[in-house]
Parts: structure tokens; C-alpha cells; sequence
């Protein structure tokens, strides 16, 4: 028998009232997807096409407001506090608390599960190392480059050990060398702790470059295209993407 | 101590030498009842401060200063977390509070003397009623100008509320805190007095009461000194609280 899958959207709809009162709008249509335990998916779409409405309902932050979505075996808004410890959040921006040292950021989700404090202290600075920051552990946010404070929020994200990784366009503010190399350290570290992974970007290469797995949304989102890279193969995954996006060719990476 | 923050000494010094000057040269061309010279006022200031007896009514005074505050920040914050939580709270609260914003200090004095009998309860009561809604208007800014973005990421984590408020909630409305503190100590100041002047037997209000009777200035400023001493001497301490607790911010080296 298959395992049950990690992550399970079962005609998933998300529909929100417009800001000037004038009707709603649909930011996902019936979507439905599996991701199972270990995989790393990539979510690929245009701006507004539904991706954070999706990593919201996943994070348990919004609730559907039609079909089923289950997150190991729970539903993530109405079983809030299941996901203690469980769920790990690598956001757009880096959003450290200003007040805290990077040291003190990487604490945060472990003070908040109850962490015995000296293990807490020696995993999160064991993080920072890992993430080549051995050094600035009492360095405030603002005394740190974006790459940096990109870090620190990963290294938050994984510290508390979590099943899955949720990552919204993590690396999108960064130039694209840095980009690159926290990518690779992104999965590299996915794959050593054996997690499962969301990786939502707007970017094609970046997709393939991290994901087993590449769901291409449409607006409202729902699947457009879905690529298992070690079957399709890079190639042909980044040109059949860039077919459903109707986008401009740009050579694979 | 920096070069900046020298030349900022210096010229706040410079600034209380003209001050004085002026009066010094107003005190040659009137008479020492309108305007004493400033030795006078000087060595009637040390007196108070070194003598017991008259330094109580200082502490007198700075103690009605603190629990009015403290009542007032207490509340305060109670009601700005109430509101922050509820609409219907903030639609029934928010109206009142403007309301008694335009209440004068003199008139809360009034009606403290008709409505209670103990002075320290007067005092308190008067002093809450001014500086309340301040505390709790300042104290819900600070609240509703929390990021929206850092709120996500640490509901991300699946805290509880009172680890929700020490993490986050705290942290982001000390700020707030702190700038109502000082801008509700000056307030207080001025009403504290005004109460004592009307209805106490003791503090520096009633010790200005005194001096005015006895047609003596260089008394009314020694006196009228001791509470600008001690505003200063708050400030200061906030100034050093504020300085340490916000010492994550980053200072450009350019002035604005």
C-alpha cells in the first residue's frame, strides 16, 4: 500500500472579498495535489497567480474556503497548534526581529516550542555555522547583508527540526550569484535531513534547479503543468514550462 | 564621551547660561520681588535640596508623579490591548477617551475635590484621568503599527498568547512605551502641581501656594527649579532606558 501522502489538496478553493467591496475574486480553483514524504516540489507561476494563497493555506495561516486540504493527515487551520514544531517557514523576506541578534532569531521558534535552553543555544549556533555564519551569531539584522539575513531566517526555519519545509520565493530578493549558492545550500540541507520541501518561485531555472517535482499554476491557481524531472528531464521540462507560461525563451541554466 | 555628543552638552549649557544672564541683567533693572538675582535663586534651590524637611515635599511630589503614571500606564495598556482585540471595544471606549481629552486639568481638579475626601486619592485620580487617554491612544499605535509580516512568521511557530505577547507583542510596543513616558512626564509634571496648588497640604504645588503668599519669587523659582530638576533627571533615566533597549537600531552617522 502507498503511503499516505505529507502534503494532500483535495479541490482546494480560496476566494476572497474584493478590498472595494465589489464581488470576490478567486485566488485558487479547485486545485488538488499529493507531495509526498522527502520530495521537494517546486510551485512555478506568473505574479498572482495563487502560489502564497496556496503556501498560506498549507501553513495553516488561511482557511480554505471550499475542498480539503491535509497536511499529515490534519487540517492545518483548524489544527493549529498540531503543527507545533512541524512546519518550518522560509518567507519572501528574511523577516528577523530587529530587536534580536541573528543568534537570538535562530532561538525564536525554539523558545517558542519549549526547547531545553542549552541544547536550543547549541543547535541554533550549530545552524549558523552550517549556514557559513560562524561569528556574526550576536550581530543585529541590520549589520548583515541580505544574503546573510537570508541565512539567518533559514537557519531559523530549520533549527526547530520540522517535517516540512515551506519556502516562498526565499531567494528573490538576493542577487543572483548569492541566489545561487543558497539555493544549492538550500537542498543540500533538505536532502541531508531528509525533509519534505515547498519551493514556490516565479522563477523557471530556479524551479528546475531545486525541485524533483515542478507544478506549474495557472491564475486562479490551479495546475497548469506538472514536470517529475528524473522522468521528463530538464530539458524538456523548461521548454514545455515555458510553453504553458507563454513566456519569452530564456536558455536553461 | 564622542565629539557629537560634547558639542550637544556645551550647547545646552550655553543655552541655560543666556537663560540665566538675561534674568540676571532683568534683576539689576527690577526689583529683587519681580526678579531676584540669580545667586538668590541658586542658593534657595541647594537649600531645599539639602534640607530635610523641605526635600520631602520634592519627593512628595515625584512620588504623586510616578503612581498617577503608573496608574495611568497600567490602564492604559489594558485599554489599548482591549481595543486592539475589538471593534466593539474601540467603537465604545475610543469616544469616551476623546472625551475626556478635552476635559481640563482644572476641572478634573474640581471634581476631585467635590467627589473624594483624601487628598493622596485626589491626587492620584486627577493625575490618571489626564494622562489616561495619552498612555492609551500612544500605547495603540505602537500596537497597530506591528508588522504585519513578523506577526505571520512567528504565528508560523504555533505560540501561545503569552508567548506571542513576550516575543513579539512586547519588543515591538517598547518604543511606544517609552515615548509616552516622556511625553506624559512633562504633562504630569505641570498637573501635579496644579492639583497640590489647589488641594493639598504638602508637595511642591502647595510649597508654590506658600511662596505666593508670602510674595517671595526667589522661593517660587527655587521651587518651580525642583520640578524642572527632576523632569530632567526622569528624562535622563528614560533616555539611558531607551538607548539600552533600543540599541539594535541602526544610527546613521549623517544627521537628519
Amino acid at each position: 500500500m502507498a503511503a499516505e501522502p505529507i502534503i494532500a489538496f483535495d479541490d482546494v478553493s480560496k476566494v476572497f472579498p474584493r478590498a472595494d467591496g465589489r464581488g470576490d475574486f478567486t485566488a485558487v480553483d479547485k486545485l488538488s495535489f499529493d507531495i509526498d514524504k522527502g520530495e521537494i516540489v517546486a510551485v512555478l507561476g506568473k505574479t498572482g497567480c495563487g502560489k502564497s494563497t496556496m503556501f498560506n493555506i498549507v501553513a495553516g495561516l488561511i482557511e480554505p474556503t471550499s475542498g480539503q486540504a491535509r497536511v499529515i493527515g490534519h487540517d492545518p487551520f483548524r489544527d493549529f497548534d498540531f503543527f507545533r514544531g512541524k512546519i518550518g517557514i522560509v518567507f519572501q523576506g528574511d523577516r528577523l526581529m530587529p530587536w534580536r541578534s541573528a543568534l537570538d532569531n535562530v532561538l525564536l521558534g525554539l523558545q517558542i516550542l519549549d526547547r531545553n535552553p542549552k541544547q536550543a543555544e547549541e543547535a541554533a549556533r550549530a545552524w549558523l555555522t552550517r549556514l557559513g555564519l560562524s561569528g556574526h551569531e550576536h550581530d543585529y539584522p541590520h549589520a548583515l547583508s541580505g544574503g546573510m539575513r537570508q541565512r539567518v531566517s533559514i537557519a531559523r526555519a530549520f533549527a526547530v527540526d520540522p517535517e516540512i519545509l515551506l519556502c516562498d520565493e526565499p531567494f528573490s530578493s538576493l542577487d543572483e550569484m548569492t541566489a545561487r549558492d543558497l539555493r544549492a545550500e538550500f537542498v543540500r540541507l533538505v536532502r541531508q535531513n531528509n525533509k519534505t520541501a515547498v519551493f514556490i518561485t516565479h522563477q523557471i531555472n530556479e524551479a528546475i534547479e531545486i525541485g524533483d517535482r515542478v507544478l506549474v499554476f495557472h491564475h486562479p491557481a490551479r495546475i497548469a503543468y506538472e514536470a517529475r524531472l528524473a522522468e521528463t528531464g530538464r530539458e524538456q521540462a523548461h521548454s514545455e514550462i515555458m510553453r504553458v507560461l507563454g513566456t519569452e525563451p530564456t536558455p536553461l541554466s | 564621551m564622542s565629539d557629537s555628543r560634547t558639542m550637544r552638552v556645551v550647547q545646552a549649557a550655553a543655552s541655560m547660561i543666556v537663560l540665566a544672564a538675561i534674568w540676571q541683567v532683568l534683576s539689576m533693572v527690577f526689583p529683587p520681588f519681580l526678579f531676584p538675582p540669580v545667586p538668590d535663586i541658586i542658593k534657595r534651590t541647594i537649600e531645599v535640596l539639602i534640607t530635610g524637611s523641605l526635600l520631602v515635599d520634592v519627593l512628595l511630589t515625584a512620588a504623586r508623579i510616578f503612581a498617577g503614571l503608573l496608574g495611568a500606564f497600567l490602564l492604559g495598556g489594558l485599554l489599548a490591548l482591549a481595543i486592539g482585540q475589538s471593534r466593539t471595544v474601540e467603537n465604545f471606549v475610543t469616544p469616551v477617551l476623546t472625551f475626556f481629552q478635552g476635559i481640563p486639568a482644572l476641572s478634573w481638579v474640581v471634581f476631585a475635590i467635590i467627589w473624594f475626601h483624601g487628598i493622596e486619592f485626589r491626587v492620584f485620580f486627577i493625575m490618571v484621568m489626564t494622562t489616561l487617554p495619552a498612555f492609551t491612544f500612544q500605547i495603540l499605535d505602537a500596537l497597530r503599527s506591528m508588522s504585519k509580516d513578523l506577526f505571520e512568521m512567528t504565528m508560523s511557530f504555533r505560540p501561545s498568547r503569552a508567548k506571542l505577547f513576550r516575543y513579539l507583542i512586547v519588543p515591538t510596543i517598547v518604543p511606544g512605551i517609552l515615548t509616552a513616558w516622556k511625553v506624559n512626564l512633562g504633562n504630569a509634571a505641570r498637573v501635579v502641581v496644579v492639583a497640590e496648588l489647589v488641594g493639598a497640604t504638602g508637595g511642591v504645588g502647595y510649597q508654590l501656594l506658600r511662596q505666593q503668599q508670602l510674595f517671595d519669587m526667589a522661593g517660587a523659582m527655587a521651587w518651580t527649579l525642583q520640578l524642572v530638576l527632576f523632569v530632567l533627571v526622569v528624562q535622563q533615566t528614560i533616555n539611558a532606558i531607551e538607548a539600552w533597549a533600543l540599541r539594535y537600531r541602526a544610527v546613521s552617522e549623517r544627521a537628519v
